[in-house]
């Protein structure tokens, strides 16, 4: 029985709702809605950027410029959006999967909405005002990394307590990745963020660490970024939602089990393919390209796990638009789990690296996993939290499209700019002189950048579509409750 | 193994997890503490003159790591077109290091000496006025925004304490040595007994004034600049890749 029990969160457990004290929701309705409005500002900050590089004319005076708005753009979707789509479902499934409502009760949970959205706000302000620590992803400085890491340490309260009072003997597997996500985020970001302020009512502090152990402390927290936030957290939504919609059980326990330890381990090992051939020793990065290639097997049987759960359900990929976002996210997870560790090949990431492909190979990862997982998870989420059917159907497939023509056009772009720019570098002629100058590799990029504008156009128009859909179903819910109050006959809602 | 004992534990959830994803990290980052040839030293390495520090300041402020990088990589092509690669000794001052991810311009980590400072400031000023295909954007306010340093000793004593070996002097001197190094002017001797190879002068082209430009471009004016690949002696010094 205990193989069928972490697996089989379907209704008959989890829609019990009556004979539980009431789940907070008003808490993930809050992280939903900031999930959307964090979207749209993060998306079309990537749209400006991309547009400051294709066109650098529209770079203007000193707080506007690319290097000053580019983590704007990575915090706007990475914490920002992704965050709070992590928030809310986590916060979700925690409480449905454990039968149990947020420990803490709705004050704590308030408190951790609003100091997360501060503490953001803050971050993206202070980026064009030059405040930063220069380490991607981790930009914020000291004063917010505390601030960030009180936030953290609550969630993850929150979430441990809610655990702990849950009335379901196991811990649904979807919450073990939630929980392996906020841990080592907790990790990571305390042991990257190491500075000395140069004095307590300075804004600007210096890292504890220099050269080649900067490095690889940072890109050991880069890529486990990528691996906890962006992987193991949309796994945790994965693992709920696609069985959700597609009212399929999940493929194999077996395989989540062996995924679940098999990821967690190899991932946090990755993080030296970003420094391939640099200073960093050269044990160092064997180990990191060695564990790349590894970890492709449970990227794998994550992939596998979350598409066949499908089995049996197959024809909703036609008739239902929100199975559709979740498991095209879930191919392109597979795709770009592959991608990565043939890129962490020394000789592939000889030609790939300081390229474009890079961004690409982010992007294919990014849009076509994260935020569609999260889109599809959220439209699922939002019928459940407003308690009607979303307002448009045809507008979820519309944003479908929208999105998918965005993400090919962004990362084919890429590709090629890339690819070309790694060649064109190490170009030879005939009499042994490099073939381009430096600037060749530049003018060569304008078409392509054009492109990965286009590309972005079209996923933040998806992305507005979703926004509007989720709050026309927010209307209306409030219109119903309106109409329900006037004809006093029946009882209002709880909620 | 029976899996069920992990999952209907939290406690034990939760420490099996920490313990598994501590166990790369620990053997990837701790050894780069302790093990000596991680970090060869070499000759002529220096921790920034004042002024080259604050200009690296500006440096991360603005962004620059976004597109350039500054480390390169032991290939022939890269070797012509930007010099020595890069060795372990010439980040170590630097918290935290600046070796990018992305050259949408070119590597910077010896750009120290290959312009001349009015190259570097018409550069900055209009990128497009001496590299026309360049989209880099204007850094022309730096001119106008003169550079803070009253508290830079501040800095260096933050600085020192995450390990750069500024001595009791240079703190003392240091805004004295702002004054040298970006002027041309005082006790300019002094400052390069404290900081070899300092590059000294007018660098924004503005004698009434320190500016942060002036800051910038004697930051990217010593880039790899300090280690001398041509003494056979430093090449040596460089670990068995």
């Amino acid at each position: 029985m205990a193989i069928a029990a972490a697996t089989t969160p379907l209704s008959d457990v989890h829609d019990r709702t009556t004979s539980v004290p009431e789940y907070n929701e008003s808490v993930i309705r809050a992280f939903t809605v900031a999930t959307v409005l964090w979207a749209v500002f993060g998306l079309s900050a990537g749209v400006w950027v991309a547009l400051l590089l294709a066109f650098p004319q529209l770079n203007v005076g000193e707080f506007f410029t690319f290097g000053r708005l580019r983590p704007v753009h990575t915090s706007g979707v990475i914490l920002g959006f992704g965050g709070n789509a992590l928030l809310a479902t986590s916060l979700y499934v925690v409480q449905r999967t454990c039968q149990a409502r947020l420990w803490g009760g709705r004050n704590l949970a308030s408190l951790l909405f609003w100091s997360y959205q501060i503490v953001m706000v803050a971050a993206v302000i202070s980026y064009p005002l030059g405040l930063t620590q220069s380490q991607e992803y981790a930009e914020p400085e000291w004063f917010l990394d505390i601030l960030i890491t009180l936030v953290w340490l609550l969630y993850l309260a929150i979430f441990v307590g809610t655990l702990v009072n849950r009335r379901e003997p196991h811990i649904y597997v979807a919450n073990w990745f939630f929980l392996a996500f906020i841990i080592t985020v907790a990790v990571l970001h305390i042991v990257n963020n190491m500075a000395m302020p140069i004095s307590w009512t300075s804004t600007k502090s210096y890292s504890f660490y220099s050269g080649v152990q900067s490095a690889m402390i940072q890109w050991w927290y880069g890529h486990n970024m990528v691996g906890f936030w962006l992987t193991a957290g949309f796994i945790g939504m994965m693992y709920y939602f696609v069985p959700k919609q597609a009212e399929r059980p999940i493929y194999s326990y077996r395989l989540s089990i062996v995924h679940f330890w098999a990821l967690v381990f190899l991932y946090i090992w990755v993080g030296p393919h970003h420094l391939h051939f640099t200073a960093l020793p050269d044990w160092t990065q064997t180990l990191g390209a060695a564990f790349s290639i590894m970890l492709w097997i449970p990227s794998w049987g994550g992939m596998i796990n979350g598409i066949m759960t499908l089995s049996g359900a197959w024809h909703k990929l036609r008739t239902d638009p929100i199975i559709r976002f979740l498991v095209v996210a879930v191919a392109f997870y597979g795709m770009s789990t592959f991608e990565g560790p043939l890129m962490a090949l020394k000789p592939v990431n000889a030609l790939s690296h300081y390229t474009d492909w890079t961004v690409g190979h982010v992007h294919s990862g990014a849009l076509g996993w994260c935020a569609l997982m999260a889109f599809g998870s959220l439209y699922h989420l939002a019928g459940k939290l407003w308690n009607r059917p979303l307002w448009s159907m045809k507008l979820v497939e519309v944003h479908f499209w929208l999105a998918a023509i965005g993400i090919v056009l962004y990362i084919t772009a890429m590709w090629v700019s890339g690819i070309t720019q790694g060649l064109m570098w190490k170009a030879y002629d005939d009499y042994g002189f490099l073939m381009y100058s430096f600037t060749d590799s530049v003018a060569m990029l304008h078409p392509y950048y054009v492109v990965r504008a286009l590309g972005g156009i079209f996923f933040l128009a998806g992305a507005i579509l979703f926004a509007i859909n989720i709050f026309m179903t927010i209307y209306g819910a409030h219109e119903q409750k309106s109409a329900d109050k006037r004809l006093s006959a029946r009882p209002a809602p709880a909620e | 193994m029976n899996h069920a004992l992990i999952e209907k534990s939290v406690a034990l959830l939760f420490m099996l997890t920490f313990i598994v994803i501590s166990i790369g990290g620990l053997v990837q980052i701790v050894p780069l503490f302790k093990i000596a040839t991680t970090v060869p030293p070499v000759e002529g390495m220096r921790p920034y003159t004042p002024l080259e520090q604050l200009g690296r300041n500006i440096y991360t402020r603005e962004g620059c790591y976004t597109c350039h990088s500054q480390m390169i990589r032991p290939f022939r092509d890269e070797v012509e077109r930007y010099g020595h690669y890069s060795i372990p000794a010439e980040s170590m001052y630097d918290h935290p290091f600046l070796w990018g991810s992305k050259r949408t311009g070119p590597d910077l980590a010896r750009v120290g000496g290959k312009y001349s400072n009015a190259w570097q400031l018409a550069h900055l000023v209009n990128p497009q006025s001496v590299v026309p295909v360049s989209i880099m954007p204007s850094y022309a306010f730096l001119k106008n925004k003169p550079l803070q340093y009253d508290d830079i000793d501040l800095h260096l004593n933050a600085l020192r304490s995450v390990g750069v070996p500024y001595s009791d002097e240079m703190l003392e001197k240091a805004r004295a040595d702002i004054e040298a190094q970006a002027t041309g002017q005082g006790d300019t001797d002094d400052l390069l007994k404290r900081y070899p190879k300092a590059r000294l002068g007018d660098f924004d082209a503005n004698p009434s004034e320190i500016t942060e430009m002036d800051a910038l471009i004697a930051y990217l004016q010593i880039l790899g600049a300090l280690v001398d690949f041509s003494e056979p002696g430093a090449a040596n010094a460089t670990p068995a890749k």
